[in-house]
């Protein structure tokens, strides 16, 4: 297997190389068994070292890797009966979203899955995992479908946002994304979310709002690409990785700052080096959450999605000011000064 | 951090009227670069006479357009914003807050309250541009959420005028989840069968319009404004062609389905208050 490595990566290819090398001989004295072990150990120290300590844009670049499991790997991992279920019954069918129904150990579920390909052919047809407004109304529409039939929703996000284009903005994208979000918070039934890849801004959201928000231990979960926040704010796509750092973009960020619920963890490298490890480390969390959520009458379910989202926020209130006033004689001198500006 | 030390807004009557009395006789438009008389220009509600381009008013201005006299309460005057994320590009976050402050005297990019419109009571929230481009953080996510929650507790319409560059991204993910959290406040509009109508500023794009400002039961838009999700710098990049005359403005947006009505802002409050009158059962005060 020749996975595309990128710089970082690049003392572990070496060692790898070596290693193959020297297990490839046909004869091997006890010296190269000796070395051979000897690199073994090297080569997982050196993993542990790179992968253990990966920057923001190290996890950006993993989770845009061509080879990592996309939605649909997923799906045919974890589900059985796949059945895709197509178009939006208003205008087209997005291949950038698959949605469709599934058994999950026996129970009926509705997928939906933000699909990108795995070469340039596949990627072209499925327009990078870029959606158009006809794609959120195809999610919405067999999430309602979901709903009416008291299925459980389950949703993969990956992609690199909604798709900016012509057409996309005729058919009210915007509007698109803000009326899933919208109805998503009324569904009667447990959505649970995973964030495989990568999850850009609106783009993701639209389909994105869950009881259970869990995140690839190396997917991104943010406002703006680092590469679109570059741009703006450094004036220089170059600064992608200032920038991806400064986002606080990573799964750990996102659990720290409360946004997703839990991380599922990749086998060493990134879930393209060993995707078994991944679907069976997805599944568990699905299952364990499944059942939980599927145990919450209707309105637990509900009142606790709304309390999830209600309290996403960071703000500074006037209790909290007066704090910043050492003293009481600067605080009254504010508040006179306050009297005065209203009278 | 000067800004905390702020007045804090909790007036009767939209302040920095002196703000608009006109420091020379001539305006010139930043459109069409006419120039006018600038007593003309104001009666028009700063409408160019000439080419019809609608300048940006500031909150207070809107709420002087549409407020009845003497009746806006401003609400939720004690939140401010937060660095959650410590987040520093060419200059810091926190500095860049301080500088809007100063320059706004605002403490973020919106201003909620009630009031009346001819007579018909509202809850109303307003965004203002000038506090960095109307974007949306955890401020203007809470203060939009806490005034639509206002209006449910009190039965009151909701009108939200909405003028933005999207989500904040110094905020990071917290901005993209304000997107959730007001969308979640309409749902519950929606569900209490409370009116909400949002009206539509140069420009509305992105974060803000794939939340809240689409979610009008009825969407109003001023004459030639940017609506949509993507910029169009962003659109034209991504698809190297020239974009459409008239791409995303609101005209446009309208035509393909998007907007119920665009109302020349001289006509805005009186639009509002009949739409009111269909909503409300209550006869105005
Ligand atoms: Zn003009």
């Amino acid at each position: 297997m020749s996975l595309m490595i990128y710089d970082f990566e690049k003392p572990i290819a070496e060692l790898e190389e070596k290693l193959s090398e020297l297990q490839s001989l046909s004869e091997k004295t006890p010296e190269t068994l000796a070395e051979i072990a000897n690199l073994r150990e090297k080569l997982l120290e050196t993993k542990k070292n790179i992968y253990g300590n990966l920057t923001a844009w190290q996890r950006v670049q993993l989770a845009r890797h061509i080879a990592r499991p996309r939605s649909l790997d997923y799906i045919n991992a974890i589900f059985t009966d796949w059945t895709e279920l197509h178009g939006d019954r208003k205008f087209a069918d997005d291949p950038a979203v698959v949605c469709g129904l599934a058994h999950f150990e026996n129970i009926p579920v509705a997928v939906v899955g933000q699909q990108k390909g795995k070469d340039t052919r596949e990627n072209l047809r499925r327009n990078f995992g870029m959606m158009h407004p006809e794609g959120y109304r195809k999610a919405l529409r067999i999430m309602k479908l979901a709903d009416k039939f008291s299925f459980p929703i389950i949703v993969f996000i990956d992609t690199p946002g909604a798709y900016p284009g012509i057409g996309a903005e005729e058919r009210g994208q915007a509007e698109a994304i803000a009326y899933n979000i919208k109805e998503m918070f009324t569904l009667q039934v447990p959505i649970i979310v995973v964030i495989i890849g990568e999850g850009a801004s609106g783009g993701a959201l639209g389909v994105g709002l869950g009881d259970v928000v869990l995140m690839m231990e190396n997917a991104w979960y943010c406002v703006i690409s680092p590469e679109g926040c570059a741009s703006i704010l450094w004036r220089d796509r170059a600064m992608a990785p200032q920038s991806a750092e400064a986002l606080k973009l990573t799964a750990n960020d996102l659990l720290e700052l409360k946004v997703i619920d839990e991380i599922i963890p990749e086998p060493l490298g990134g879930a393209h080096r060993d995707p078994e490890v991944a679907f069976q480390n997805v599944y568990k969390a699905l299952s364990s959450h499944l059942q939980r959520l599927m145990q919450k009458s209707v309105d637990q379910l509900i009142n606790e999605r709304f309390k999830k989202y209600r309290q996403i926020g960071v703000f500074i209130t006037r209790q909290d000011n007066s704090k910043n006033f050492s003293d009481k004689s600067a605080l009254s001198a504010a508040a006179k000064k306050d009297e005065q500006s209203r009278g | 951090m000067v800004w905390f030390r702020k007045k804090k807004y909790t007036v009767l009557e939209a302040p920095q009227k002196k703000d608009r009395i006109p420091d020379g006789l001539w305006h010139k438009c930043e459109n069409c670069l006419n120039i006018l008389y600038k007593k003309d220009f104001e009666a028009n509600f700063k409408v160019c006479p000439k080419c019809n381009y609608h300048q940006r008013l500031t909150c207070w201005e809107r709420i002087d357009l549409l407020i009845d006299k003497g009746t806006f309460v401003e609400d939720n005057v004690d939140i401010y914003p937060a660095d959650p994320l410590g987040f520093v590009d060419s200059k810091p976050y926190s500095q860049r807050l301080e500088e809007a402050q100063k320059k706004t005297e605002l403490a973020d990019a919106v201003v909620t309250g009630s009031g009346t419109i001819n007579g018909y009571r509202v809850e109303i929230a307003v965004m203002d541009f000038r506090f960095i481009g109307g974007s949306m953080g955890s401020v203007v996510g809470e203060k939009v959420t806490r005034s639509f929650e206002h209006a449910l507790e009190h039965n009151l319409p909701v009108i939200a005028v909405c003028t933005s560059g999207g989500a904040r991204m110094q905020e990071g993910i917290l901005s993209l989840m304000q997107m959730a959290k007001t969308s979640i406040a309409v749902a519950r509009l929606n569900e209490a069968r409370i009116p909400y109508i949002t009206v539509l500023t140069h420009p509305t794009t992105a974060g803000v319009m794939a939340s809240f400002a689409s979610l009008g039961d009825v969407v109003i838009a001023e004459p030639n404004a940017l609506i949509g999700f993507a910029g169009p710098r962003v659109i034209q990049q991504t698809i190297n062609q020239i974009l459409p005359k008239g791409f995303q403005l609101s005209e446009f947006v309208c035509e393909h389905g998007f907007i119920d009505i665009v109302v020349h802002r001289k006509e805005l409050k009186k639009t509002l208050s009949t739409l009111l009158s269909f909503f409300t059962k209550t006869s105005p005060v």
